[in-house]
C-alpha cells in the first residue's frame, strides 16, 4: 500500500492550473560582490562557500512554481529568509541571482515603468505591523493605492466603499489608524490590497501580530474571502498550524532554503528530513490526514458508511467510531477504492504509530 | 590561570597610556620653563602669523562688488513680504504720499490676542488658550506691543522659509548618503557651532543694515533642526510603510510626498518647534543689523543702562517664546497623537470653527480701529509700566547688599577667574595642540587626532591664541559650575519624582528663553565683567546637564535594578554600582551639550564687556570688518568642534564598554 499512497501524493502534486508565480533558482546574498560571486559559480554555491566568501545568504537556490487560484504557504522560523523570498517575488528586494517569473515573463527584466503598473494594477500586499499611513482615515488608507493611479475621488471612494463591506468596517470609513484594534486594523490592510483586484496577493504574516482568538477570526475570513475571490496566494507564516489551516501547499525554509514542499498532509505523511517532522510532530494529524492515505483494500467485510477520498479524518472520525465497522472510500462515480477501519482511525488519533495496514 | 594571563595582557596598553600621558606633560612643562628661549613655542611669534582674517575680507569685497546686482535682487524680492508681514502686524499699510496718503491699519491688537487665545484651545484646550492669550495680552498691557509685532513679523517670514529649505536639504540628504556624509553633516555642525553673533556679519556686508538681512542671517541660523527632523524623520518611517508604497506602485516623487514625508510628520513638528525657537532667538540678536523689535529694545536699554526697560522688553521676549514654544509644541504633541475621526465632509467653517472665528475676530476688530481709536493701539492709559519697579528693587538691593555682592564678585574674580585666566593664557599653544592630537589618538585614532590638531592650531595660526584662551577660559569655569550644579540637581530629580515635577517646568522655560534674557538680570546685580558672563552662562547652560542626568539614571532598565536588589544591593550600591555607571554615557552627552551652550552663550556675553573671541566678533560687527569677525567666529566654532568631537569620542567608548 506504501506504492499506491505514494502514487495518490504524486497525483495531487499535478494539477491542470497554470503557473501564475515560479521561482528559478533564486539567490539573495548580501556582502560584498555577491552577484560576482553567484555568477562565477553559475549559480551553485554551498552554504559554506557562502559563508567563507564573507557573504550572508539570505535567499539560496530556490525553486517553486505558485499556480493560479493556490494559497501556496511560505512557512519557516524567523531569520529563515520567508520575508525576503515574498519580496524577491514582488521586486521589492532585488534577487542576486536567478529569475522571478509572472505568468512567464521574467520580473527582473521588465522595466521600472511596466514594474510600477504591474504592482498597481496585479499585485497586492498585507503586512505584519498593517502598514497602514497614520495621516488618512480609513476610506482614505483604502482608496490610497486607486489614489496613486490617478482615479477620480468619487470613483474610488466608491469601490473602497465596496471593499470595506467586503471585510465588514462598514461604519468605521472615517476612523483613524490609531483608533482601531489590531484586527480592525488588519481588515484596513486587507481592505486596501484588495482594492486594487489584485491577481497575486501576497501577505507577510499578516496575523502574526494580532491576539490568537482575533487571529483564528481571521483566518476564517481569509478562507470566506478566498471561496468568494479566488485569488492566487503568497502567505507567510512562522506558525504551521496556520499553515495547515490554510495551504493549499507549504514550502518549508530554513537558512534561506526551500527544503520541502507539499501539501499539508505530505509534509505530515512524509517529512523529507527531521527539521519537518519535528514541525509536523504536534499537529494534529485527523485534521491533517485524508481517508485516502489511510484507506487500506476492501477486504470484503461490510461498510457501515462512505468517505470521499479526500476527506480529513477527523471529519467522520466519530461517526466511524460509534458505527464500529469500516467505511467504505469511494470516487467521484461512487466506486470504492477502499476502506478506512476503526482502529486506524483510533490508532491515528491516539497518536500510536502503527505499520499501516497491509504493509 | 586564563583569567591572570588575560589580565596581564590587558595591562601593558593602561601602563603605557599612562607612561606617554606623563612624558608628554613633562615635555609640555620643559617648554613652559624654557619659555624664554622657546618663546615661539609658547605664544605664537606674531611675524609667522598667517593673515586669513585679510584674505576673507578681500574675498568678501570681492563678492560684494561683483555681485551687488544678486544681493540687491535678493534683498527687493525678500523684502515683499518682510514688508507685508512688517505691515500687517506692526506698522500699517501706508498707500500714496503725502497728503493723499491713505493709511491701512495693522491688524489690531484686539484681534491678535483672541486669534492667539484660539490658537491655543484649537491646538492644546481652553488652558492652552489662555496662556498664549494671556502671553499676548501681558505684551499689549506692558506696552512692547509695537516691538513684539515686528519681532513676530520677522519670525512668520523667516519660519516658513527655514521650514521650506530645511525639508528639501533634509530630502536631498537622505536621498544621497554621499551628500549627508560628505556636505550636509558637516556643514550642519558648523552652522550649529559658529557663534550666533559670526552670521551677522556678512549679512550686514551683503545686505546692508535692514531687516531682510537680519532675517536672512535668522534663516540660515535656524535651519539647521529642520534639516536634521526631516533626514530623522525620513528613516525613521517603518519599512514596511516604505514597502507598501512600492507595492501601490508609487513613483518615486508619490512615494516621497504622499507616503513618506505624510508619516514622519511628527518628527518634522519637532523639527519645526525648534525653528520657530531658534528663529526667536536669533531674531533678537540680529537687531544689531537692523531687525527692530524687542531685541533691538532690550540692547538700547542695556546700552544706556536703563535696566527697568531691558528688564520689561526682555519679559516681553520671554513671554512671546513662551506662547510661541507651548503652541507649537501642543500642534507637534497633536500631530504625534494623530487624528481623530470625523463626520463626512462639511463646510469649511464647521471643519475649521476655530480658524473661521479667528479670521473673523481679526477682520472686525482692524475695522473697527479705522474708527475706534482703542483698537489699533491700547490706550496709553491701561498700560503698565514695571521699569520703575524693576529700577527700584535693584537700587534697594545694591543700597543694602552692595558690600556682599561686590565682595563676592571680588572674591571670585581674584581666588578663581583671574588664576584661572593666567594659566590658561601661559599655557605654551604647541603643548595645548600636542595634548589635544594626543587624547583625540587615544579616544579614537589618527584621525580625530588630526582633526583636533588642526583646528586648535588654526586658532595658534590666525594670531588669536590669547583670545581663545580667554574663551576657553571662561567658557570651561561656566560649564564646570555648570555641571557641579547640575548633575546633582539631575541626580536628586531622578531619585524623586516630586523634586523631578518641580524641576520639569523650571528647566523647560529656562530651555526656551532667548540668550538674551539672561544677561539681563545679572548686569542688573553684577554691573559689567567676567563675572556677569560668567553667571549669565551657568543659567544658561545648566539646563543639559540636568536633563540628561535625570533622563539617563530613570533609563537604566527596571529589570537590571531588581536584579541588583535581588543581589543584596543597599540603596547607596544600586545607585553606586548599577545605576549611575550605566547611565553614564548619558551623562556624558548632557555635559558635552553643556560645554556647547555654554560656548555659544559666552560669545554673547561680549555685550558686557568679556575680553574673549566674543568682544572680537563684537567689534568686527561693529566695524563691519568681515575678516576678522569670521576668522574669530570660526575660531570658536573650532572650540566646539574639538571638545565635542572629543567628549563623543569619549562616550562612544564608554557606550562600547557597556555594550
Amino acid at each position: 500500500m506504501t506504492e499506491a499512497t505514494e502514487q495518490t501524493l504524486t497525483t495531487a502534486g499535478k494539477d491542470a492550473r497554470p503557473i501564475k508565480l515560479a521561482c528559478r533558482n533564486v539567490w539573495k546574498l548580501f556582502g560584498a560582490n555577491a552577484a560576482h560571486f553567484i555568477r562565477q559559480r553559475d549559480g551553485k554555491a554551498s552554504m559554506a562557500e557562502v559563508a567563507a566568501a564573507g557573504l550572508v545568504g539570505a535567499v539560496r537556490a530556490v525553486d517553486l512554481e505558485i499556480r493560479q487560484g493556490e494559497i501556496f504557504i511560505i512557512m519557516g522560523l524567523s531569520g529563515s529568509g520567508k520575508s525576503t523570498l515574498v519580496r524577491c517575488m514582488s521586486r521589492l528586494v532585488e534577487p542576486t541571482h536567478g529569475k522571478v517569473e509572472f505568468e512567464g515573463k521574467d520580473l527582473l527584466k521588465i522595466s521600472d515603468a511596466a514594474l510600477i503598473e504591474l504592482r498597481r494594477h496585479r499585485m497586492g500586499m498585507v503586512f505584519q505591523n498593517f502598514a497602514l499611513l497614520p495621516h488618512l482615515n480609513v476610506l482614505e488608507n483604502i482608496a490610497f493605492p486607486l489614489g496613486i493611479q490617478g482615479q477620480d475621488r468619487a470613483t474610488r471612494e466608491a469601490r473602497a466603499r465596496e471593499v470595506i463591506e467586503l471585510v465588514g468596517l462598514r461604519g468605521r470609513e472615517h476612523f483613524y489608524p490609531r483608533e482601531l484594534s489590531g484586527g480592525q486594523q488588519q481588515r484596513v490592510g486587507i481592505a486596501r490590497s484588495l482594492a486594487t483586484k489584485p491577481e497575486v496577493w501576497f501577505l507577510d504574516e499578516p496575523f502574526s501580530a494580532l491576539d490568537p482568538l482575533i487571529r483564528r477570526e481571521m483566518q476564517d475570513e481569509l478562507m470566506r474571502l478566498q471561496t468568494m475571490l479566488h485569488k492566487t496566494i503568497v502567505f507567510i507564516t512562522h506558525d504551521f498550524d496556520e499553515a495547515i489551516r490554510l495551504a493549499d501547499r507549504i514550502a518549508i525554509m530554513k537558512d534561506g532554503e526551500v527544503i520541502q514542499i507539499g501539501t499539508p498532509e505530505e509534509l505530515v505523511v512524509n517529512p523529507a528530513t527531521d527539521y519537518v517532522a519535528e514541525f509536523t510532530r504536534d499537529v494534529h494529524r485527523a485534521k491533517v490526514i485524508s481517508a485516502r492515505s489511510l484507506m487500506r483494500a476492501c477486504d470484503g467485510s461490510e461498510h457501515g458508511g462512505t468517505v470521499a477520498p479526500d476527506a480529513r479524518i477527523s471529519s467522520f472520525s466519530a461517526d466511524i467510531v460509534a458505527a464500529g465497522k469500516p467505511f467504505a472510500v469511494v470516487n467521484g462515480s461512487g466506486e470504492p477504492i477502499g476502506e478506512v477501519t476503526p482502529q486506524a482511525v483510533i490508532d491515528l488519533l491516539a497518536g500510536i504509530e502503527h505499520p499501516r495496514p497491509g504493509a | 590561570m586564563t583569567v591572570t594571563a588575560s589580565a596581564s595582557e590587558s595591562r601593558p596598553p593602561v601602563q603605557r597610556w599612562l607612561a606617554i600621558w606623563a612624558l608628554a606633560l613633562a615635555a609640555v612643562l620643559v617648554v613652559f620653563l624654557l619659555r624664554d628661549s622657546m618663546s615661539w613655542a609658547v605664544n605664537y611669534p606674531t611675524e609667522a602669523v598667517i593673515p586669513v582674517a585679510d584674505w576673507v575680507s578681500a574675498l568678501m569685497r570681492w563678492i560684494k562688488s561683483n555681485f551687488s546686482w544678486l544681493t540687491r535682487s535678493i534683498t527687493a524680492v525678500l523684502g515683499v513680504p518682510l514688508d507685508f508681514a512688517l505691515n500687517l502686524l506692526a506698522k500699517n499699510f501706508k498707500i500714496g504720499h503725502g497728503a493723499d496718503m491713505f493709511v491701512l491699519p495693522r491688524l489690531s491688537w484686539v484681534g491678535v490676542c483672541a486669534a492667539a487665545y484660539l490658537a491655543g484651545r484649537a491646538a492644546g484646550g481652553w488652558k492652552l488658550g489662555a496662556l498664549v492669550g494671556g502671553c499676548f495680552l501681558y505684551i499689549a498691557l506692558f506696552g512692547q506691543w509695537t516691538s513684539a509685532m515686528l519681532t513676530l513679523a520677522l519670525i512668520s517670514i523667516a519660519v516658513p522659509f527655514c521650514i521650506v529649505t530645511g525639508l528639501f536639504v533634509g530630502i536631498w540628504a537622505w536621498r544621497k548618503p554621499w551628500a549627508e556624509r560628505l556636505i550636509v553633516s558637516p556643514a550642519l555642525d558648523l552652522m550649529q557651532t559658529i557663534p550666533t553673533f559670526a552670521y551677522l556679519i556678512p549679512m550686514l556686508l551683503l545686505f546692508g543694515n535692514s531687516p531682510v538681512s537680519a532675517m536672512i542671517a535668522t534663516a540660515i541660523f535656524a535651519t539647521p533642526p529642520m534639516v536634521r527632523a526631516t533626514m530623522l524623520g525620513l528613516s525613521r518611517v517603518p519599512s514596511e510603510i516604505d514597502d507598501f508604497s512600492e507595492m501601490a506602485g508609487c513613483t518615486a516623487r508619490q512615494k516621497l510626498w504622499k507616503v513618506l514625508l505624510p508619516s514622519a510628520r511628527p518628527t518634522l513638528m519637532v523639527g519645526v518647534n525648534q525653528v520657530i525657537m531658534l528663529a526667536l532667538n536669533m531674531v533678537i540678536i540680529a537687531s544689531m543689523i537692523g531687525a527692530g523689535g524687542l531685541g533691538y529694545d532690550v540692547l538700547l536699554a542695556l546700552r544706556a543702562l536703563k535696566v527697568g526697560e531691558a528688564m520689561e522688553a526682555g519679559l516681553a521676549i520671554v513671554a512671546l517664546a513662551i506662547a510661541l514654544d507651548r503652541l507649537s509644541q501642543a500642534i507637534a504633541h497633536k500631530q504625534a497623537k494623530g487624528s481623530a475621526h470625523q463626520e463626512a465632509r462639511r463646510s469649511f467653517w464647521r471643519r475649521y470653527p476655530n480658524l473661521t472665528l479667528a479670521i473673523a475676530i481679526l477682520a472686525i476688530t482692524t475695522l473697527l480701529s479705522l474708527f475706534v481709536p482703542a483698537f489699533a493701539a491700547l490706550p496709553k492709559a491701561m498700560t503698565l509700566t514695571t521699569a520703575p519697579l524693576w529700577k527700584a528693587a535693584v537700587n534697594w538691593i545694591t543700597l543694602n547688599f552692595f558690600d556682599m555682592i561686590e565682595a563676592f564678585r571680588v572674591a571670585l574674580i581674584l581666588n578663581v577667574l583671574n588664576p584661572v585666566r593666567a594659566f590658561c593664557e601661559g599655557f605654551p599653544w604647541l603643548g595645548t595642540v600636542f595634548l589635544l592630537g594626543l587624547a583625540g589618538y587615544q579616544l579614537s585614532g589618527l584621525r580625530l587626532a588630526a582633526l583636533v590638531a588642526a583646528l586648535t592650531a588654526f586658532c595658534a595660526v590666525t594670531g588669536l591664541w590669547e583670545k581663545t584662551m580667554a574663551t576657553v577660559y571662561l567658557c570651561g569655569i561656566s560649564a564646570f559650575i555648570a555641571c557641579l550644579i547640575g548633575i546633582p540637581v539631575g541626580l536628586m530629580a531622578s531619585r524623586s519624582d516630586r523634586f523631578e515635577k518641580i524641576v520639569t517646568p523650571i528647566i523647560d522655560t529656562l530651555q526656551v528663553l532667548p540668550s538674551f534674557c539672561f544677561i539681563i538680570p545679572v548686569v542688573m546685580l553684577f554691573r559689567v565683567g567676567d563675572v556677569t558672563a560668567m553667571i549669565a552662562t551657568v543659567a544658561f547652560a545648566v539646563v543639559p546637564a540636568i536633563r540628561y542626568t535625570n533622563l539617563g539614571i530613570r533609563q537604566v532598565p527596571p529589570a537590571l535594578i531588581e536584579a541588583a536588589k535581588v543581589s543584596g544591593c543597599t540603596k547607596r550600591q544600586t545607585f553606586f554600582r548599577v545605576q549611575l555607571p550605566l547611565a553614564l554615557p548619558e551623562i556624558m552627552l548632557g555635559v558635552n551639550q553643556t560645554i556647547l551652550m555654554a560656548l555659544a552663550m559666552i560669545i554673547i556675553c561680549a555685550m558686557v564687556g568679556t575680553r574673549d573671541l566674543g568682544q572680537e566678533v563684537f567689534i568686527a560687527l561693529s566695524k563691519a570688518d568681515s575678516g576678522r569677525g569670521i576668522v574669530a567666529g570660526l575660531a570658536i566654532a573650532f572650540i566646539g568642534i574639538v571638545a565635542d568631537r572629543l567628549f563623543n569620542a569619549w562616550t562612544a567608548k564608554a557606550r562600547a564598554r557597556l555594550g
